[in-house]
């Protein structure tokens, strides 16, 4: 039961848009950042040097996106932790909204300014990232939303319990980078010993890595239904649980 | 015919660690009713209507409210009761017309939420953020939230706390059309004024135990049956004349003041007819009625305020 999902997401939306920095933040210095590494790296316009390290013309699209991603999570649990310390939970406790209706409406708030920044990042950065001619962009930008999803989901489960705005940066930190740097983008999972591979497939993120690198690659969905599978199951998990131990203060 | 209690509270008892905030408190509020727990900032108010609202959980005892257990149907409850909490916060930047507008999406049968918003002062700062808001103003806009869903039973947890006179006398007329509508109320307050002129029955509670529990009326004539009359007279046989009154205690002097001291309800009107039947003229005549204050002294032995 979902009352109240609409209103409070779209509430939630004017709200943040309210509030100037956090729209620059969130949107603006991630696009500027990106045209201007562009910029950089590439400073004739619309030719990809034919020698680019294939980190920069393969991984750094999928490297930025999940990083949006994980901003995107270490956000989500910021706000719920600064709900939660200011007494804002308290107060939508004592009414029929449930906690997963809460975490969901700014989940998808979330979503909606990641898609916006990685469009516009994608469209400012055109000239200097042009894309490869056979990337299939309609299916990675699906591919990219489900992935985030599923990793909000985790974030999900981090906001239910971080305790005060104070912890949610660090333990957000503390597990998305070490998340991503056991992904897969930089080490193989294959070459990681043994407990960390144990590890990497824990993760959501590592599932993500190879779905998004299939896809960019051209392989098509059927070949990547394992991690397809794997990160649903993750976000059904990871969902049952924070409504479990959500905390209200 | 006696109709189940509205809120119907057994022995519960609520620790924090070393400290007891909440020790064996028992009572029950009736349907209709304007129901008061009094007492000092600490006493335990809070903690015991958490855990009536189903905040909180106490660690012994029963709780129904509306027969319903708080803990295990607090949602069926939510669409029921209206709760105002004492501190309480709301997006920063939230307008409060969304504010109201959001609570009202949440329930089945919401009332008009402009008219409330108009009826508790806000129509001009229906487009305000939350934040700009003056601590009244903040307050009036929870009592919104919590009657936004005509609840039949409505917690009011030190409502009005930071308001000035004029919007306190408006919140309690506010609370007097609640009941007049046959809803319950049921408020905490360290104000004894306003426990005397809103409640119907109180409790006074002081460090988490339960003293007594009647009306105003009552609790005064049980712990405070004193009344005084102070008046001013140069009449040197006035003394005698107040002492002949029957069940007068004690007529002390003080230059030409006299102090008349008696525990009947109809010491006042005595005097007054002595003062007449004799004749006696006086320049300054006061009655002293004790309050709900002077009930908490005695049975406590300290102030409310300490």
């Amino acid at each position: 039961m979902l009352r109240g999902l609409w209103r409070l997401t779209w509430l939630e939306i004017k709200i943040f848009v309210r509030e100037p920095l956090g729209v620059i933040g969130t949107v603006g210095i991630p696009v500027l950042i990106y045209v201007g590494l562009g910029r950089l790296v590439s400073p004739r316009a619309g030719r990809v040097s034919p020698d680019l390290p294939r980190f920069v013309s393969v991984d750094l699209p999928i490297f930025t996106s999940l990083l949006i991603a994980a901003s995107a999570v270490l956000s989500l649990v910021a706000i719920i932790a600064i709900y939660r310390e200011g007494g804002i939970l308290r107060r939508l406790r004592a009414t029929p909204l449930r906690p997963h209706t809460i975490l969901t409406a700014h989940v998808m708030v979330k979503l909606l300014f990641t898609a916006t920044t990685l469009a516009l990042m994608v469209l400012a950065g055109r000239r200097s990232y042009p894309m490869p001619a056979n990337v299939p962009l309609a299916s990675f930008t699906l591919a990219l939303l489900f992935s985030t999803v599923s990793i909000l989901s985790l974030g999900f489960l981090i906001a239910s319990v971080v305790p005060t705005a104070r912890f949610a940066q660090p333990i957000g930190t503390l597990i998305l980078y070490p998340m991503l740097g056991l992904s897969g983008l930089f080490v193989p999972v294959g070459s990681l010993p043994p407990v960390l591979q144990v590890v990497a497939r824990a993760l959501p993120l590592t599932y993500a890595v190879s779905l998004l690198r299939g896809i960019w690659g051209g392989e098509g969905w059927a070949a990547h239904v394992g991690d397809i599978v794997v990160l649903t199951l993750m976000f059904f998990a990871f969902v049952a649980v924070s409504t479990k131990v959500f905390r209200w203060e | 015919m006696t109709r189940p209690p509205v809120i119907h509270v057994a022995a519960i008892r609520k620790t924090y660690g070393r400290l007891v905030a909440v020790d064996e408190v028992s009572f029950d509020v009736q349907l209709g009713e304007i129901f008061g727990l009094i007492g000092p900032n600490g006493a335990g108010k809070t903690t015991t209507m958490e855990c009536v609202e189903g905040l909180r959980m106490p660690d012994r005892g029963a709780i129904s409210v509306l027969g319903l257990d708080p803990t295990r149907h607090a949602y069926a409850l939510q669409e029921r009761i209206g709760v105002q909490l004492q501190e309480a916060q709301l997006q920063k930047r939230i307008k409060v017309r969304e504010a109201v507008a959001l609570w009202a999406s949440l329930y089945r049968r919401p009332v008009d939420g402009d008219r409330l918003i108009e009826q508790l002062g806000l129509r001009d700062k229906r487009n305000a953020w939350f934040m700009t808001l003056s601590g009244g103003q903040k307050q009036r806009l929870f009592i919104a939230l919590a009657l936004i869903n005509d609840p039949e039973l409505v917690f009011l947890d030190e409502l009005t706390t930071g308001l000035d006179p004029q919007a306190r006398r408006a919140i309690w007329d506010l609370v007097r059309g609640i009941r007049q509508r046959g809803k319950t109320v049921f408020l905490t307050t360290h104000l004894m004024e306003e426990a005397e002129r809103l409640c119907d029955r109180v409790a006074i509670i002081d460090h988490g135990r339960i003293i007594d529990i009647g009306t105003p009326a009552e609790l005064v004539r049980r712990h405070c049956p004193e009344r005084s009359v102070m008046l001013v007279t140069e009449d040197s046989t006035a003394s005698d004349r107040f002492r002949a009154i029957p069940k007068v205690q004690s007529v002390t002097s003080q230059g030409l003041q006299l102090t008349i001291r008696g525990r009947e309800d109809d010491l006042v009107t005595h005097v007054i007819q002595c003062l007449a039947e004799h004749r006696i003229r006086v320049t300054d005549f006061r009655t002293e009625l004790p309050t709900l204050e002077d009930v908490f002294l005695t049975l406590t032995g300290h102030t409310i305020r300490d």
